[in-house]
């Protein structure tokens, strides 16, 4: 088991045929991701990569079954293809880009909402079942079939989690990156939930940083609904209020959002949470017993 | 991105918002004839700056003759305005913005984010205008007034009533703050802002509502389209080199410390800050160089760490995702060279190519020191920077 995604996943890509969704698409593939047609506008009919390409998201979704959708579209078209997505029967929608308008954001979310479809991203690096399925842009090699489920706001700070939990021998469930924005698809405590119930995953890492209240809500939810050891790092400690670090969605404003709040709120619900970001692995051995 | 006040007003009167005439002037003799064409005898005039606490500043002045405008543009303009939200060094005054006066009989505060949390934009008033709206939030938070707008269907006229009751509006002052809340809710969706406040939105001594301030940030995002606020934009307002790294696709943040960071990935380069401090460093910046940097960005990215003369190591950590190694390595070699580099360099690859990098690295013969982790990157960075506090 895993959560989200796994070998007899089915992926379409949007964008496909993009330089992004084309080495993405490759790499995929190369993992052994069963990748199944990609849609362009105006290139149905063709192949791409060994694969059909469709004009709609509606066609290729009855064509291939596919249950997944990955999108590498420009932002400022991604709006447009995460909604076409939700309405063609896909179940979960994977947005990498970077730079979506915030208001974009707030109607895309209220719309899945109101239907039960799962976003994750945007502004995120995907999502990976190691040894199984490998959707989005993270190096699949640091990789581990394993027993620790990652959850991050951070593209490179899950691949830093990802190593120390690989270093360790434990391996990963399954990686997600909820990305670096102030309106994500999917928030901590869905992903928390996912992980909780799921029977592989043995024990949680959560990275965070500042901006918003996502950790807060997070411990809340740990506190009366995670039963699995967790260990949360949050980035951005040395973070000047005010200043967007990078992230759209990292940002101290009027006060809110620091680091040493949701490092508080975290230890309260009973989080082995670490200063140093060197130190993940080594405090889930602490905490499991693992060797 | 923000925009000057008098660019918010500007704004506001398109959607038919209460603002005072007023002009933007640049010169003294500017100042004076603007006086002249709004006419009157009295009128106000005010620093323009990217932040707010400006009045307590002294940039904000009420004027009734021409002596009087020429003395405070002499005193401001060219010069630097410090307040409460600058910092030390504080933004350059550039431009004053001269309106007609204002009588006030009460002052409010009005106000839209988008907030995360329920992820809705969410209006708040408040009878406690003028002052520092996060204080009143703090000490009092049952003085802020709310509403939520639902995305499906926008601000309602009730929203606004209801706001103007509880606010103690009266008569015409009702249907006033309902069209201004209205309007100003489109203005917020039209334009992509990330913040819109009026601080103080005033009842002026003939009763009417009228918007005495206005501050307007922009969601950056969404700037491709929204053409003509990127006009708007004064990159005088901005740090020189956040903006120069801008323009190479790196996020760059100036803090005060002394070892200079160069990371891929914002989550990283913040954790990379952390490191350092926790090894008892300081750091000097944050540099995301982002997921597809190539050899002229990293060049660029030291240029612009080394042109802060605080800096005294420079330690690069990069976690190869997309980004290989050995192109951060050609990169760093070659920065290296060209910017004849004399603070030692502290080099942590992992990942894509990462052996091939420090291989490149160890072949050119440069003041460069190779970590073997993480906090080994961050001990060799605080000690090189003359080690820890």
């Amino acid at each position: 088991m895993s959560i989200l995604i796994d070998k007899n996943t089915k992926v379409l890509c949007q964008g496909f045929t993009g330089s992004q969704g084309t080495l993405h698409s490759e790499q995929a593939i190369a993992y052994g991701t069963q990748m199944v047609g990609g849609i362009t506008p105006g290139k149905g009919g063709t192949k791409h990569l060994g694969l059909p390409v469709f004009n709609t998201m509606s066609e290729a979704v009855e064509e291939t079954q596919a249950t997944v959708s990955i999108i590498y579209v420009p932002a400022a078209f991604c709006k447009d293809s995460i909604l076409e997505a939700a309405d063609s029967g896909i179940e979960l929608i994977i947005c990498i880009t970077e730079g979506i308008p915030t208001l974009d954001m707030l109607e895309v979310k209220e719309s899945l909402d109101s239907r039960e479809i799962r976003l994750i991203g945007p502004n995120c690096p995907g999502v990976i079942t190691p040894g199984e399925c490998k959707i989005g842009i993270m190096p699949g090699d640091i990789h581990l079939p394993g027993k620790v489920g990652v959850v991050s706001r951070s593209g490179t700070l899950t691949y830093e989690a990802v190593k120390q939990t690989t270093d360790k021998g434990y391996g990963q469930s399954t990686c997600v990156g909820i990305g670096g924005d102030p309106i994500p698809g999917s928030h901590f405590i869905d992903i928390l939930g996912l992980f909780e119930a799921d029977p592989r995953t043995e024990a949680i890492v959560m990275v965070g940083e500042i901006g918003g209240t996502a950790e807060e809500e997070a411990a809340e939810f740990i506190k009366s609904s995670v039963t699995k050891p967790v260990v949360s790092y949050i980035a951005g400690v040395t973070a000047p209020a005010g200043k967007r670090m990078g992230h759209a969605g990292a940002i101290i404003a009027g006060g809110k959002g620091t680091a040493s709040e949701k490092f508080a709120a975290l230890e309260s619900a009973g989080v082995k949470t670490v200063e140093s970001l060197a130190q993940i692995g080594d405090a889930l051995a602490e905490i499991t017993g693992w060797s | 991105m923000n925009i000057h006040e008098y660019q918010a007003k500007q704004l506001f009167a398109e959607y038919g918002l209460p603002v005072s005439v007023g002009h933007a002037v640049k010169s003294a003799d500017e100042a004076v004839a603007a006086a002249k064409k709004i006419g009157g005898d009295r009128w106000v005039i005010k620093v323009q700056v990217h932040a707010g606490g400006r009045g307590k500043a002294g940039g904000v002045k009420l004027i009734d003759s021409d002596d009087e405008i020429r003395a405070f543009a002499d005193n401001w303009l060219g010069k630097r305005m410090v307040t409460i939200q600058t910092d030390a060094d504080g933004q350059p005054v550039n431009t004053l913005y001269v309106e007609s006066c204002t009588d006030i009989a009460d002052e409010l505060y009005l106000g839209a984010v988008i907030d995360r949390g329920s992820r809705r934009v969410v209006f708040m008033a408040s009878t406690e205008g003028g002052v520092e709206i996060e204080k009143v939030a703090e000490e009092t938070p049952e003085k802020i007034l709310r509403a939520v707008i639902d995305p499906a269907v926008g601000a309602q006229p009730y929203q606004g009533r209801e706001l103007a009751f509880k606010l103690g509006l009266k008569g015409d002052q009702v249907k006033q703050f309902t069209q201004l809340f209205l309007n100003l809710s489109r203005l917020f969706h039209e334009l992509d802002c990330g913040l819109v406040e009026i601080n103080p939105l005033v009842i002026t001594a003939e009763g009417n509502i009228h918007c005495l301030d206005a501050k307007l940030s922009i969601d950056s995002n969404a700037l491709y389209r929204q053409q003509k606020l990127l006009e708007m934009a004064d990159p005088s307002q901005e740090d020189s080199r956040e903006a120069e790294a801008a323009k190479f696709g790196l996020n760059y943040v100036a803090l005060d410390g002394n070892i200079g960071c160069l990371v891929n990935g914002a989550g990283l380069a913040m954790g990379t800050m952390d490191l350092v401090k926790l090894e008892g460093g300081f750091p000097a910046n944050f540099l995301d160089v982002g997921g597809s940097a190539n050899r002229e960005a990293v060049a660029e990215a030291f240029r612009i760490i080394l042109s802060d003369s605080n800096v005294k190591a420079v330690l690069v950590n990069i976690f190869g995702g997309i980004v290989s190694c050995a192109v951060i390595a050609e990169g760093i070699i070659a920065a290296v060279e060209d910017a004849s580099v004399e603070v030692p360099v502290i080099v942590r690859f992992e990942g894509n190519s990462a052996e091939k990098g420090s291989k490149i690295l160890q072949e050119n013969k440069l003041n460069i020191i190779s970590a073997t982790s993480l906090k080994d990157a961050a001990e060799k960075a605080v000690a090189a920077s003359g080690g820890a506090s």
